[in-house]
């Protein structure tokens, strides 16, 4: 008997071994263990036994049952892997084709510039002020110490409108980004610490020029402020802008209606391959106008000049974002050539911020 | 403003170099613009001698010259000028030397087999003038192997600086030199204003009509002059600063002019109808000026007329029916004074810039007008004789009394450097500054420096000469702590938009702000049209972005682009304010062709899906927002909307460009765009600070049924949606249209919609009961818009 059931089993894992596929295996299975199959009539013989003859021959049927069932399983197994590799293999793709392209998109360095100059001034306790691009004469001249026949309406070739304003003031487009600090000295109390960048327009047209610009203001108003709080805030904000320790400024004394005394700003540059780098004393170009604010402009604000006083600065932007960035040509700017923007443009996610650097 | 080195030494007692007085200049605010010298291009010629001259042996019209420059050799040269001989000194130019005025560098050449080592000069080929004739005859002492420059006085560099609309007095060469002086560069020399007696009266009485335009006016004759060329000095100077000279009467003026800021005029007495009257002129009185032009005047501007009329625009241009000529013989100088700020506004309005209104704007020297006439009269008679009559004095100069109160200490206030008081009132003092110490410090103001008038300019006068390398750089006083936030919240939801704008592969453009008057149009018309643009295209502030970012896509088509996304963030100019704006528009096909499936080109739901992404980053409560109405006549009337939280409440318009305006923006259809208006988004609810509500996830698992609906093909899906998702507000957390279907199975005139419905139970799950409960109340709330349950 005993070496029946050896032989049994052995012929048992042949068959399991030798199905091919799972349909076959299945039928073995059924053949073994089903409700008709030879391991289970096997096993159903245990019950007419006596317990003497159960004690020996139930482990040995068991056994078999359990090595038919564990044949199964692992044949099982293996067929089921042939099968996914087979599967899989027919499943090659081609992983060298490309991606579907997704749209780039892009930040105007001129907005760049300004997300930067906010970011550097709140370090420096300044805040972005705005005021309206179609102006008044009042704010853009006349509160500036500018009267309507001075010489320096001259300097501006301003663009005017035809209708006046609500005062029968005459209406144009501001022609630097100063208005903001009439408006900030008349609608809020000092001390006051604003930028105030924005579009500026005048009637100039050349290579160098567009009738369209973008300017920024600087103004501070507080006590005991003066002409070096100027110097240290201009040279803080360049070494910051330009990130390079070794900017060097110039003030050189010049005339703005609005401020007295008055200073223009050079600043010192050398060559890198033909093109302007800011750093060093090689050379010096004019960057900004400053000064004190005119004591008339204070006054003219409604504020005492007696107790307040404070400087102004302005600077073009899009210039700003040429001496940094490496453009040459202004006019491109307000082009929106894509080319243009993609090379010269940022990334989204470029957000200037004082740990990861204001320059992209 | 130009001047030479040796005309500013005429003014200022100075061992200064040039690098020195030219590093000053830019130092004390008046800023060099260049610096030339034109003995620089002569260096290499020198005054030699002609020893000898013979005939060509090959050339009848050549000579071959042996010619002494002072080296010591004779040297051979050929040379073809007619007047050529032994015995002239002329002007040698060596090998290697560059010729100016034909632009060539000489060379040891033969010529027709003669050699010739160098060239005697022609005034042309020097740049000295047109002569050509022959070659340059000097006097017979010229000294043999000088520089010729330096023989001819032409080593002087002539100095342009550029004047700031407040520095009258710079406006001279006298000025200048006092600007130097007070920089420490030397002395200044006092002005010798000659004393001349008249012998006769003078023949011409001047009044003043308009005495707020005109109050002095002095006038002299001088009888028997014989005007004609100035003298070489004269000349040569004027021309280094770039004037013509024109004859000696005219070049006196100028000569003044530059010299001291100070404008004369001279008329022909010969010419002149009667008596001088400046007055104001007549609407639509004409005057032929100096310059050949006619001018139209009106009364606002002061003319200087005679009984025939206005023949002057005064302190700007004189006339040409009274001017001097070759065959004047007797004149009439002129010196008078004129209001700064009605100069201004003349020139302006007549377009007419000149030496003198450059002057009269920024304010001559009202104390200078006794001067100005004396010095003119002295040089006049100087170069073209004649017997001077008495001054004619008309009104009284208005001459300021200004005195300003200073405390020194506002020097270290408001400039940063507390400059010695000794030394503060040094410098105001060689400025022309009366300084009287006291508690406070009475400061006389000069007469030439109108510009000042308060403490600030006085710091200004000092500092400025003290030297604003001396401000020390000062940080400014900081708040303790890390810097705090600044932005505003529309500057946060700018800056959120347009990041998130990039993000979604859009490309920010700036547009200008104006544009055609045409392009305004469509889109609502401009409310701000320029009196004087710098052209039509650039007339009209923008009612809207899209305009320019459609000339920017046409362009960029133009260019081959294919895939257009732009956007702008700016403003819009309506009638009653600026209105911050988003604008985007996409033209072509959504992207380029890819192997896994078709791109299509653009349509209204790719803007819908901008517009509704950028205005969820801005803080829009974009789930409220409902699409209303069409967007506007520049939109397809079938594929537009605007996104509303109300119906008077816009965010944000979007859809299909219509076809005419693409076509007038030269683009090739279909464009997209969208504008979000970002003034409009509601502020965000502030004040809860950075704690967020409570974390409660549901206890239960959400679950989903699916509805499809009947409706009338017309019915704008959103309402369904809308219906649906209010059916059961307690149970309901979501309804979401998944499939519009028309077709087969659906009648004519209806198409099927599917929404997919979120549940949310509370505390236990929902029964069969229940949902069913819930499922009749959608079917319901649907029935009411006319939907009925597909089965």
């Amino acid at each position: 008997m005993g070496s029946d059931l050896e032989r049994l089993k052995q012929d048992w894992l042949d068959r399991i071994a030798g199905a091919g596929d799972l349909a076959a295996l299945e039928a073995e299975r059924v053949a073994a263990l089903g409700k008709q199959g030879a391991v289970t009539a096997l096993l159903k013989t245990l019950g007419g036994m006596s317990p003497e003859e159960r004690q020996s021959e139930g482990p040995r049927i068991h056994g078999l049952r359990e090595a038919v069932t564990e044949a199964l399983t692992a044949r099982k197994a293996a067929l089921e892997g042939a099968a996914l590799e087979q599967r899989l293999a027919a499943e090659r793709l081609d992983m060298t084709l490309p991606v579907a392209p997704a749209a780039e998109g892009s930040i105007h360095p001129v907005s760049q510039v300004m997300d930067e100059l906010a970011e550097i001034f709140a370090d420096l306790g300044f805040s972005v002020a705005t005021g309206p691009e179609i102006e008044d004469d009042w704010h853009n001249f006349t509160a500036l110490n500018i009267p309507e026949s001075h010489p320096a309406r001259a300097m501006h070739d301003t663009f005017y409108f035809p209708q006046n304003g609500p005062d029968g003031r005459a209406m144009l487009l501001r022609t630097h980004t100063s208005p903001v600090q009439i408006r900030t000295m008349q609608s809020q109390e000092p001390p006051l610490y604003i930028i105030a960048p924005g579009r500026t327009y005048r009637s100039d047209s050349d290579a160098t020029h567009t009738p369209m610009f973008h300017q920024v203001e600087g103004l501070v108003i507080d006590r005991g402020i003066m002409l070096g709080h100027l110097k240290w805030t201009l040279e803080t904000f360049l070494k910051a802008f330009f990130e390079r320790d070794d900017i060097v400024l110039r003030m050189r004394p010049s005339y703005f209606p609005f401020t007295e005394p008055s200073a223009e700003v050079d600043v010192g540059y050398h060559l890198e391959k033909g093109r302007r780098v800011l750093g060093g004393t090689d050379h010096f170009m004019e960057l900004l106008g400053s000064g004190m604010v005119h004591p008339r402009v204070i006054a003219a604000c409604g504020l005492d000049p007696d107790e307040w006083q404070g400087f102004a600065f302005g600077c073009g932007i899009d210039r700003l974002a040429m001496l940094k960035y490496g453009m040459d040509d202004l006019r491109a700017f307000f082009d929106g050539d894509l080319r243009w923007l993609r090379h010269y443009g940022f990334r989204a996610l470029d957000v200037p911020t004082l740990s990861g650097g204001v320059g992209a | 403003m130009k001047f030479t080195l040796s005309w500013l030494k005429e003014h200022l007692e100075t061992d200064a170099d040039l690098e020195t007085i030219v590093e000053t200049l830019t130092r004390i605010g008046l800023e060099v613009e260049a610096v030339e010298n034109p003995a620089e291009k002569l260096a290499p010629f020198v005054v030699a001698e002609v020893l000898t001259a013979a005939p060509h042996p090959q050339a009848d019209k050549l000579q071959v010259l042996t010619v002494n420059a002072g080296t010591g050799e004779a040297i051979q040269v050929v040379c073809g000028a007619p007047n050529a001989r032994a015995g002239l000194k002329g002007v040698f130019g060596p090998p290697g030397a560059w010729v100016p005025g034909s632009d060539l560098t000489l060379k040891v050449a033969a010529i027709r087999g003669v050699e010739s080592r160098g060239m005697m000069c022609s005034i042309r080929e020097l740049e000295l003038g047109e002569a050509h004739e022959g070659i340059i005859e000097l006097a017979e002492d010229a000294p043999v192997g000088v520089p010729f420059a330096v023989y001819a006085e032409l080593d002087d560099p002539v100095i342009d600086v550029s004047v700031t609309p407040n520095r009258q007095d710079a406006m001279g060469v006298h000025g200048i030199a006092r600007d130097l002086a007070a920089a420490g560069l030397g002395t200044l020399k006092p002005v010798e204003v000659p004393v001349i007696a008249g012998t006769w009266p003078c023949p011409v009485e001047i009044s003043l009509e308009d005495e707020e335009g005109c109050p002095v006016f002095y006038g002299r004759a001088i009888r028997g002059v014989r005007n004609g060329p100035s003298p070489d000095w004269l000349q040569q100077r004027l021309k280094a600063v770039g004037q013509r000279p024109i004859s000696a009467l005219v070049d006196m003026t100028n000569y003044i002019t530059l010299s001291y800021g100070r404008p004369l005029h001279v008329f022909d007495l010969a010419k002149l109808r009667g008596n001088l009257t400046a007055r104001r002129a007549r609407e639509g009185e004409e005057v032929l000026a100096l310059n050949g032009k006619t001018y139209r005047l009106d009364p606002s501007i002061t003319a200087i007329a005679d009984e025939a009329g206005a023949d002057g625009i005064g302190g700007i241009m004189g006339g040409e029916r009274t001017s001097v000529d070759e065959s004047t013989t007797d004149i009439l100088i002129e010196c008078a004074w004129f209001d700064p700020q009605r100069i201004a506004l003349s020139g302006q309005k007549l377009g007419l810039t000149s030496d003198a209104r450059s002057r009269f704007e920024r304010g001559a020297d009202p104390a200078f007008v006794e001067a100005g006439i004396e010095l003119g009269t002295a040089l006049a008679i100087d170069l073209v004789g004649g017997e001077p009559s008495q001054i004619f004095r008309a009104g009284e100069p208005p001459i300021p009394d200004k005195v300003v109160d200073y405390r020194p200490e506002r020097c270290a206030e408001l400039a940063g450097v507390a400059v010695p008081e000794d030394r503060q009132a040094q410098i105001l003092q060689r400025l022309g500054f009366t300084v009287t110490r006291g508690e406070p410090w009475r400061i006389a103001v000069p007469s030439w420096r109108r510009d000042v008038d308060g403490a600030a300019d006085i710091v200004e006068e000092v500092i400025r000469l003290e030297g604003l390398d001396q401000v020390p750089s000062t940080p400014l006083p900081r708040a303790p702590g890390v810097a705090r936030p600044t932005a505003t919240a529309e500057q946060m939801v700018e800056r959120q938009a347009r990041r998130t704008a990039a993000a979604r592969g859009l490309n920010e453009a700036v547009t200008w702000s104006f544009l055609a008057e045409r392009e305004a149009e469509a889109f609502g018309g401009s409310a701000w049209v320029l009196a004087n643009p710098i052209s039509e295209e650039m007339k009209a502030m923008r009612p809207s972005l899209l305009p320019g970012l459609l000339a920017a896509a046409a362009r960029n088509a133009a260019r081959g682009a294919e895939s257009i996304r732009l956007f702008e963030i700016g403003r819009r100019y309506l009638g009653d304010g600026e209105r911050a704006t988003l604008g985007l528009v996409l033209a072509g096909p959504r992207g380029p062709r890819h192997w896994a499936g078709k791109t299509g080109p653009v349509d209204a739901y790719d803007a819908k899906a901008e517009a509704l992404a950028i205005l969820a980053a801005a803080g829009a409560p974009v789930d409220n927002l409902q699409v209303l109405g069409e967007a506007g006549p520049a939109w397809h009337p079938g594929q537009s909307g605007r996104l509303c939280l109300g119906p008077k409440n816009a965010l944000a318009v979007f859809g299909t460009l219509h076809p005419r305006i693409v076509r007038a923006f030269d683009l090739d259809g279909p464009v997209v765009a969208a504008e979000l208006y970002l003034d409009a988004i509601p502020a965000r609810r502030g004040g809860a600070g950075h704690m967020r509500s409570a974390y409660q996830p549901p206890a239960l698992q959400a679950v989903t049924r699916d509805f499809a609906f009947l409706v009338p093909a017309d019915l704008p899906a959103d309402q369904l949606v809308r219906a649906v998702r209010g059916a059961d507000k307690a149970a309901i957390t979501g309804a979401r249209l998944f499939d519009v279907f028309t077709g087969q199975g659906v009648p004519e005139g209806q198409k099927s919609l599917a929404v997919e419905v979120s549940l949310q139970p509370a505390e236990k799950s929902f029964t069969e009961e229940e949902l069913q409960a819930i499922a009749g109340r959608i079917v319901a709330a649907a029935a009411k818009l006319g939907a009925t349950l597909r089965t």
